[in-house]
């Protein structure tokens, strides 16, 4: 299977942590434990989801595992914030999802993991990008590893784990709430950090681009700055694909991703982070009838501007028609 | 499986040999008549019954007597096992690994009772009867990465993943084919492989370590590399390259049958769960011409290969002495048939 | 010798200041001191300089201390040889933050060795400028009995530890700060080329 070991889980535990975010516990049915992970580990959630017209439509999301499950065990826990205008995956869980529900969990994979030669590790997060910052900040304390987290939300009520952080943590976390006024004062967090401290961000895009931005200004060098880039994969127009080798076509539908489109044809393409960060869907194109919008953090601009290959997990085409090497 | 352990030696009088049953086994690694360097990386998933590949780590009739060889060589050096600081939870993880996967294979000969963090290995050929907390060195008498390697087969590398690249963190290393450990350490996947020729240019590492970047946990791969080595040593490391050297100059048209050696590599390649970092094994096979060329097959094929061997590719493998000796004697052993598809002898 | 591709093989660039850099660490040796001039000479970042300057001392380089204490940086110190400005680099460093960028330059050894010195003390390699300036000596590990030899300046080279003759490969260690030394001889034992020089 291209996402790699896939393990049956059953909804154990559904529990609203703030009342925009659910905490899932999945636990594994069919008798071994699942394994031990890294922090900033993700796992793809393969979801098969009501349609409007009453059938199901298959969606795969990638989700961070909390920091409650890191020893692996009977089960894993994930959060998921509802957003309405994603293609449907949290809204699903959210409002369709019960206990005892079957669904289908990759194996972890880590594409944000910690810097594992640093002195010192400092840890921001914006909204439910808490979920791989909290699991960091709990491998960090068991080890005994110096950190500092930092935590924004809009409101007291919207900040998953709030509490629970703060009791785990005390003087090494802070909490900053919009609605109150406060700001993350990043410039005076980042100008007192000793030699061999990283950064480590996970929230909304431009949060994450306005920190590294003012980490770079105060003479950060990059390879000590890091972000969890994960994008939410966007629908879009409708297009049509056809895979040269396979000689399949089919049509990508406005809350479909590529991906998912030609995973319902039943061609297993390769994925594993199905957010644009990892590479491993990289498609060659034959030829696009259309704009290619790559959406993806992996290709570079020069490969972006060539239009060779595709990411197939988050990026599209506006057109008529795109045909893959594949 | 029960398996009868040899006592043999791989240094001074040199008793090793292999048996019919393990002549069989042997990963031969040409399947057709000529070498290049590729990305030769396949899933590492169980091959057939006796052979290399039917367990995830192989043990074999060497077991015994390349583990005596090993607490040789680091009794002599040291620092053919290391790792730095940030690599203990890589050796649990490596622990972990080995300690499964052989207990699960070789229950004749290993077992493992875990009671949560409570663990309690034995090692009957070794005779270790060993209890102690999961995650506490102080109940091991060596680091994790020591005690387990100091009793399973094959070299091993511990790769930190960090910066897109993968870097050699750790290791217990003592039957190199000519580098070292103690100079490699803390280098990454381009630096390490630096000496190597016209695999950078091939494109070779770069596609490699890309691959392995997104290597999954649950998912191992391998490859198999090669070499030649004269008399059936094992320790064939820099450090002690000004004593075994001189044993290439020694290869005379007489002694090729029983003093040269090929020498395969069967690497292998795991995600490790809780460091995120990647276990590479390198478990090496020696055999001697005299036996390799009972499979007439391979006789052929390996003659072939060595004749046409890209000339970088013999400077770097360090074959210059003894690769036209042991050709000439290859010869006789080659009818000039065709060799059929794959690795395995006809 | 011809210059080497190897991959192991450390490249130098030219000193650049970064402008957005909290602290400037200049580490040089010899002429390396000029290179630290030609690029750091009426900068603004000379206020956020501190200097560690080793001179060379059987040569001539009161003119290269002149010239850097005409740059008027933060601060200047001269150490009398390696050990000592190694000493005061960890000392700097022990309490520098995240915006420092250090600036080497000198002989091959010497930025070798500095280089080496502050990956240890948790310098990122990105935050280390290099430029090669003087001899093309290296600083060598011999395989055999791990000692260190200091200004090799060709191949082979005879080990002062253990007496083998070496062959300095181009293969180097930034942890240790080193080329590989391998025995030449090994396989011949007396059979040894004769030395050739490294070149820049
Ligand atoms: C990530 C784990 C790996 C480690 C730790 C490793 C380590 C090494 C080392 C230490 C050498 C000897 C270099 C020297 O002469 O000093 C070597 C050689 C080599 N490696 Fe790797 N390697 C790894 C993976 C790979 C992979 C995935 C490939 C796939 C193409 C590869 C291809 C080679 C080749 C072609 C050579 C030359 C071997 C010969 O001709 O004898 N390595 N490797
Ligand atoms: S699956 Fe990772 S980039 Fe597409």
């Amino acid at each position: 299977m291209s996402g790699g070991v896939q393990f049956p889980v059953r909804v154990a535990e559904i529990e609203a942590v703030s009342p925009a975010v659910k905490r899932l516990r999945l636990e594994r049915h069919d008798g071994p434990s699942l394994p031990p992970y890294s922090a900033g580990s993700h796992t793809v959630l393969t979801l098969e989801a009501r349609t409007l017209e009453g059938g199901t439509r298959r969606i795969r999301n990638a989700y961070s595992l909390l920091g409650t499950t890191l020893g692996g065990g009977p089960a894993y826990e994930i959060a998921v914030l509802r957003s309405p205008q994603s293609r449907g995956g949290s809204v699903f869980i959210h409002d369709q999802l019960a206990i005892g529900a079957t669904l289908s969990m990759s194996a972890p994979v880590n594409l944000f993991p910690l810097h594992r030669t640093a002195r010192r590790h400092v840890l921001v997060a914006g909204g439910i990008g808490i979920t791989p910052i909290a699991a960091m900040a709990r491998e960090l304390a068991a080890a005994g590893q110096p950190f500092e987290l930092h935590y924004a939300m809009r409101d007291e009520a919207s900040g998953a784990f709030a509490a629970e952080l703060a009791a785990l943590y005390g003087p090494a976390m802070r909490l900053y709430v919009s609605q109150r006024q406060e700001r993350i004062a990043v410039r005076d967090i980042l100008a007192h950090q000793p030699v061999g401290t990283h950064l480590y961000v996970c929230g909304p895009e431009r949060m994450i681009d306005g920190i590294l931005g003012d980490a770079r200004i105060a003479g950060w060098p990059d390879s000590a700055l890091h972000a969890e880039r994960f994008l939410a994969p966007e629908g879009g127009e409708p297009f049509a694909v056809k895979l040269a080798r396979s000689g399949i076509a089919t049509l990508v539908g406005e809350h479909q991703t590529l991906l998912e489109a030609i995973e319902a044809a039943g061609v297993d393409a390769p994925y594993l982070c199905r957010g644009g960060a990892c590479g491993q869907c990289e498609t060659p194109i034959v030829s696009a009838d259309g704009t290619l919008l790559h959406a993806d953090h992996f290709l570079t601009d020069d490969q972006k501007a060539c239009g060779k290959t595709i990411m197939t997990c988050v990026s599209r085409l506006r057109g008529r028609e795109l045909v893959l090497d594949l | 499986m029960t398996l009868s352990f040899h006592a043999e030696t791989f240094r001074d009088d040199y008793t090793f040999a292999n048996s019919p049953a393990a002549i069989r086994a042997f990963p031969f690694p040409f399947d057709r008549d000529a070498y290049m360097y590729t990305v030769n990386i396949e899933q590492h998933v169980p091959g057939p019954v006796q052979s290399a590949t039917e367990f995830p780590i192989h043990i074999d009739e060497h077991y015994v007597a390349e583990m005596r060889d090993r607490a040789i060589t680091l009794a002599e050096d040291p620092l053919r096992c290391q790792s730095l600081p940030h690599m203990m939870t890589a050796e649990w993880d490596l622990l972990e690994l080995l300690m499964t996967s052989m207990a699960t294979h070789y229950p004749a000969h290993f077992t493992l009772s875990r009671d949560g963090d409570r663990w309690h290995w034995i090692n009957r050929p070794m005779d270790v009867d060993q209890t102690f907390t999961f995650g506490d060195v102080s109940t091991l008498p060596q680091g994790p990465m020591e005690y387990v390697t100091r009793q399973c087969q094959g070299d091993f590398c511990l790769l930190d993943q960090r910066e897109d690249n993968l870097w050699m963190d750790a290791g217990m290393v003592t039957s190199q084919a000519d580098w070292s450990l103690d100079f490699d350490l803390g280098m990454n996947f381009m630096e390490w492989h630096a000496p190597v020729p016209l695999a950078h240019d091939l494109g070779v590492f770069e596609r490699a370590l890309k691959f392995l970047l997104n290597l999954q946990h649950g998912c191992p791969v391998r490859r198999l590399n090669w070499t030649m080595t004269i008399n059936p040593r094992l320790d064939t490391s820099p450090e002690n390259y000004h004593r075994w050297g001189i044993d290439k100059a020694s290869v005379t048209p007489e002694n090729v049958g029983d003093k040269v050696h090929l020498r395969v590599e069967l690497q292998a390649l795991w995600r490790l769960p809780r460091s995120n970092a990647i276990v590479f094994s390198i478990r090496g096979y020696l055999i001697k011409m005299d036996e390799l060329v009972t499979q007439k097959k391979w006789a052929r094929r390996f003659h072939r290969v060595l004749a046409s061997l890209p000339q970088p590719i013999a400077d770097y493998k360090g074959l210059g002495r003894f690769r036209d000796t042991t050709v000439a004697w290859l010869s006789r052993h080659d009818d000039g048939l065709p060799t059929s598809p794959g690795f395995a002898p006809d | 010798m011809k210059p080497s591709t190897i991959k192991s093989r450390p490249l130098y660039g030219t000193l650049a200041p970064v402008p957005q850099a909290t602290q400037h660490i200049a580490i040089v040796e010899g002429e390396g001191a000029l290179a630290l001039a030609d690029a750091f000479a009426g900068h603004e970042a000379l206020r956020r300089t501190i200097i560690l300057f080793s001179p060379i001392a059987h040569r001539a380089d009161h003119d290269q201390t002149a010239v850097l204490t005409s740059l008027s940086c933060e601060a200047l110190h001269l150490a009398s040889n390696v050990q000592e400005l190694l000493g005061t680099l960890v000392t700097i460093l022990s309490t520098a933050t995240m915006g420092t960028r250090l600036y080497v330059s000198g002989s091959e050894d010497f930025i070798g060795r500095v280089t080496s010195e502050a990956l240890r003390q948790g310098i990122e390699m990105d935050a280390i400028q290099t430029e090669h300036r003087g001899a093309p000596t290296r600083r060598v590990q011999c395989v055999h009995c791990k000692g260190f030899i200091d200004g090799v300046s060709a191949s082979p080279a005879l080990c002062p530890h253990c007496g083998l003759h070496l062959l300095v490969r181009d293969h180097y260690s930034r942890r240790l700060g080193a080329f590989m030394g391998v025995s030449i001889d090994a396989e011949s034992p007396g059979d040894l080329p004769p030395p050739e020089a490294f070149g820049a």
